[in-house]
């Protein structure tokens, strides 16, 4: 990316030129967002850390964040990337609230933004390299959806990225059904992240669980969950087979 | 972000070797990857060579399997010819001569380590290439970069069994709590005159970090114990 400001030294001018940045390959990313719609709205959860190639560098990052009243959007992928798409939707919301005519932007809408946001930057050649997780209730609908960062979107019951589809989503087809209770929504998404905690090398033990209502949003404090190791074969797993692993 | 579980299984690994005033201590972390899938989330990568002398095992996992499957084939038979138990140097030397001579082909580090009556504790480091260095202390695997200043300051020559083996545990759950590629448990293995002592400390046994919280069962508990108001925003 070559940024060249005007210099007038006598002999040559050079014009100002702006090649598109473009996000070749992430640098610091969040891994799985796995998340449900249950009884009242939905559930949303992610771990709190940002890996920086295979060093796990940051343990604080909040990748689920409010989008205005009704909605909640959850990134995995580059950070720097969904940072700049926050601001996008801070504009977005700031000015439909300049309206001042008593609407406010829902999740469906929300989605359908990003959707175009991530598919036109797409066919540029120039993704914003995340897979995007929105959830919201508006007028007691609630919705939930996802957008990759080739600008494949849909909705669904229940969703995950990155490892999530691999690791969380046979669990939640196998596990989900209508009208979950907060507390059974908060177990089986529990239950994911612990797979997740055991199987991916990017995940860290510090997660948020984000819940959104017709009432509003509620990002919980940061936690951890207890992890088990006490498998017989675990102790002593080469006893009789030394030299394998 | 792609699982690839065509890829080879590597242990991405943290393994150290440290020897005390006694003998040895060597530890290690328990994940072996592929790709960024965790194929084995409690592997054992402290192998055993001879009754007396183990390796810590890093990279691929294939090839040092292999390599340390060689060198307990060539030490049994070398233990029955000598008629007594092998030194750690004779297995160290053994080890680089595969490594050494099959460098272009194989992709291993290794540290060995054990006890002889001859010259006590001892640890030779075996990384990439086939150098054999002898150390008071070795550090390896890819979680052995997060170690080197921590090494640098917290090691110190005759420390007793214990302090040795604390700070191997200390030492490879600071390069869990960084290194993606290293994880699950950390096992140790103490090797003295007296023989060998296998430990074993699961990630709830050890101490907490920077910005690692206390686990809980569930969230539910959290907000349970925190009575009606509803979450913090």
């Amino acid at each position: 990316m070559t940024f060249t400001v005007p210099i007038d030294n006598g002999d040559s001018v050079k014009i100002a030129e702006e090649e598109s940045q473009r996000t070749l390959y992430p640098y610091v990313t969040g891994t799985s967002i796995v998340a449900i719609k249950y009884k009242d709205g939905v559930l949303m959860a992610s771990d709190m850390g940002g890996s920086y190639g295979s060093t796990l560098r940051y343990k604080n990052i909040e990748r689920v964040k409010a989008i205005g009243k009704h909605s909640l959007l959850g990134a995995s992928g580059e950070i720097s990337d969904f940072q700049e798409i926050l601001r996008y939707l801070d504009e977005l919301t700031l000015n439909d609230n300049m309206w001042d005519d008593g609407n406010s932007l829902g999740p469906k809408e929300i989605h359908n933004y990003l959707t175009r946001v991530m598919y036109n930057r797409r066919n540029k050649f120039d993704p914003l390299w995340n897979t995007l997780v929105l959830g919201g209730v508006k007028n007691g609908k609630s919705y939930l959806g996802m957008v990759s960062m080739i600008g494949v979107s849909f909705e669904d019951d229940h969703v995950a990225t990155g490892f999530g589809n691999h690791l969380a989503r046979p669990i939640l087809r196998d596990e989900w059904h209508a009208d979950l209770s907060f507390e059974d929504g908060v177990k089986l998404l529990e239950k994911c992240m612990r797979v997740l905690l055991y199987r991916d090398r990017s995940a860290i033990n510090k997660l948020q669980i984000a819940k959104i209502t017709e009432e509003g949003v509620t990002v919980s404090q940061p936690y951890s969950l207890k992890t088990f190791w006490e498998f017989s074969s675990f102790h002593n797993p080469t006893a009789g087979a030394e030299g394998s692993w | 972000m792609d699982l690839n579980l065509d890829a080879p299984h590597s242990m991405g690994t943290t393994i150290i070797g440290v020897t005390y005033n006694g003998g040895v201590v060597l530890g290690a972390d328990s994940r072996t990857s592929t790709g960024m899938y965790v194929a084995n989330r409690a592997s054992d990568k402290i192998t055993q060579l001879t009754d007396n002398v183990y390796v810590c095992r890093s990279g691929s996992a294939a090839d040092s399997q292999v390599v340390s499957d060689y060198v307990r084939y060539f030490l049994h038979q070398h233990t029955i010819q000598l008629g007594q138990p092998a030194t750690v140097k004779v297995s160290a030397n053994l080890i680089r001569m595969l490594a050494y001579n099959n460098k272009n082909m194989l992709q291993t580090g290794l540290i060995v380590g054990g006890w002889d009556k001859y010259e006590g504790g001892k640890i030779y480091g075996i990384p990439l290439g086939g150098t054999v260095v002898e150390q008071p202390f070795a550090i390896g695997g890819s979680g052995s970069s997060y170690l080197y200043g921590f090494f640098d300051q917290a090691w110190k020559e005759d420390m007793t069994k214990e302090e040795a083996e604390q700070l191997v545990v200390k030492a490879v759950s600071l390069a869990i709590a960084r290194d993606g590629a290293s994880g699950g448990v950390v096992r140790t293995v103490i090797i003295n005159s007296e023989g060998v002592t296998r430990n074993f400390y699961p990630g709830d046994k050890l101490q907490l970090w920077h910005e690692e919280l206390e686990p809980q069962n569930s969230l539910l508990d959290i907000l349970n114990a925190a009575g009606p108001e509803p979450m913090a925003m």
